[in-house]
């Protein structure tokens, strides 16, 4: 397969030379994945930290309904955000359809669950050793989460990284809210969908080694974290 | 402060004085799931001294502890302490039969507690390496709490209590998992508890230490209390016959 071999080196001509249209759509991922990201940490810990201390009414149905979310398909974030944010939506006056801030809003919800599920579950295991102690150090549910949170820091950072790998992989949501528009809302993963079909291997597969790049960096580092965590902490 | 290994000779003031209590627990019962683990249980204890809670395996000796300390509440029955009006509730600690440890350094987990009880941070470094130099940890200060060795942990809940200045301090079985160099330290640090004035409450199987220990002696059986007698009087002449059969070390339900 002769072409292909030209694509592959032209792929990685164009990521070793920094290529500005492949760096301008990397960029773009990046700080898309990450805002969400960021987001979905703000406020998924509390939540799954709040979710794991407190028992209320339809605190059952929160966790099913969060556990749910964290298999949402991506298109159907996506078309959700669409609706809310397209201008006949609730939220189309605000003008934010087809712009990074929609795409970060969708990945956001995509990610949301999986920190705030995730955290749940940790923080709800450490809850469950320590409770008698911070009790009888007369430490409540409330002052007790911030040390919940930092004690299982590992583990959050795990379960970030987890977010982060599902931000950035997905193609569903940020088509559907940012419309793949070249140089404004163009990503990686919308990017290798459309290069590769019209046929321009070389860039699809150059941001494809890149996205590969990307989360084996991201798996490796979970994983580094966790024996880390694991030697140091006991 | 005394050291923590050459502690002080217990003060010699009455300490037994069944006149003065400092804590009642009256009609104290919890029943789970249609169990009674704890039976109507009437007992004093007197302001100062170290109280052994005594008996097998089900007794009702940890329940009895941390429904004492508030860690859970009774079925029914009251908890009372009695302290002055207008003082705020007596600083109450416990050392659990398995510390639980904080995933931080050793340092952290004495800082952790001094904030609890509100100590300016600025302030809590320095208590809490003094408490560590006091139990012998502070080459293991900057050590992760969970990796130290079970009579490490077991000092260093000790000391994470200790910071507290505790009034009343429970220790449950806290010796009942360790080498006898470590059942030694944690034995010292309870006298130099008791040195500061710490009323001390503690459960134990160990006869030997029941009696290197205690001032008076609480025994249960099967939810019941059997006996609540000074400690000599209980190990020379217990008035009960299940008392008499747990010295022997013979079973009792």
């Amino acid at each position: 397969m002769p072409e292909n071999d030209n694509a592959f080196q032209a792929a990685l001509s164009l990521i070793l030379s920094l290529d500005p249209v492949l760096l301008g759509i990397v960029t773009l991922s990046l700080q898309v994945s990450l805002s969400a990201v960021l987001v979905g940490a703000l406020i998924g810990l509390p939540l799954g930290a709040a979710l794991a201390l407190w028992h209320f009414p339809g605190r059952g149905l929160a966790v099913t309904l969060l556990n749910a979310f964290m298999g949402l398909p991506p298109v159907v974030a996506g078309l959700m955000i669409y609706l809310l944010l397209s201008r006949a939506g609730p939220l189309g006056s605000l003008g934010l359809l087809f712009t990074p801030t929609a795409m970060i809003i969708a990945q956001t919800l995509l990610v949301l669950p999986i920190i705030a599920a995730l955290t749940r579950d940790h923080i709800g295991a450490l809850w469950e050793e320590y409770r008698e102690q911070l009790h009888s150090l007369r430490i409540g549910r409330v002052r007790a989460m911030p040390g919940l949170l930092w004690d299982a820091r590992f583990a959050l950072m795990t379960v970030i990284l987890a977010g982060f790998g599902r931000a950035s992989a997905e193609v569903g949501a940020v088509l559907i809210v940012g419309g793949n528009i070249d140089g404004v809302t163009r990503v990686m993963t919308t990017a290798i969908a459309l290069e590769t079909s019209k046929g321009n291997l070389a860039l699809a597969l150059g941001l494809g080694l890149v996205l590969l790049g990307l989360v084996a960096l991201v798996n490796g580092t979970a994983y580094v974290i966790g024996e880390r965590a694991r030697r140091r902490l006991g | 402060m005394t050291d923590l290994y050459h502690p002080g000779v217990p003060s010699g003031q009455p300490i037994w004085s069944p006149s003065a209590p400092l804590l009642k627990l009256k009609g104290l019962t919890y029943v789970h799931q249609d169990t009674v683990l704890l039976h109507e249980i009437d007992l004093q204890l007197a302001r100062h001294g170290i109280t052994l809670l005594l008996g097998p395996n089900g007794a009702g000796k940890s329940l009895l502890m941390r429904l004492a300390h508030g860690l859970i509440a009774p079925t029914s029955g009251d908890v009372i302490w009695h302290t002055q009006p207008d003082m705020p509730p007596l600083l109450q600690a416990m050392v659990f039969q398995h510390p639980v440890m904080l995933r931080r350094t050793a340092l952290a987990n004495l800082t952790y507690a001094l904030a609890a009880r509100r100590v300016p941070w600025r302030r809590r470094r320095a208590l809490a390496m003094e408490t560590l130099e006091r139990f012998g940890l502070i080459s293991l200060a900057q050590r992760q709490a969970r990796v130290l060795s079970g009579g490490e942990q077991q000092r260093l809940a000790l000391a994470r209590a200790w910071v507290l200045k505790p009034e009343v301090l429970f220790l449950d079985e806290p010796t009942s998992a360790l080498d006898p160099a470590s059942m030694r330290a944690v034995e010292e640090a309870v006298h130099a508890f008791h040195a500061e004035g710490t009323r001390i409450v503690m459960s134990s199987h160990d006869l030997n230490q029941a009696r290197r220990l205690a001032d008076d002696v609480v025994l249960l059986c099967g939810g019941r209390l059997v006996e609540h007698t000074p400690a000599e009087r209980f190990f020379q002449g217990p008035r009960t016959p299940e008392a008499r059969a747990f010295i022997r070390g013979e079973l009792i339900w």
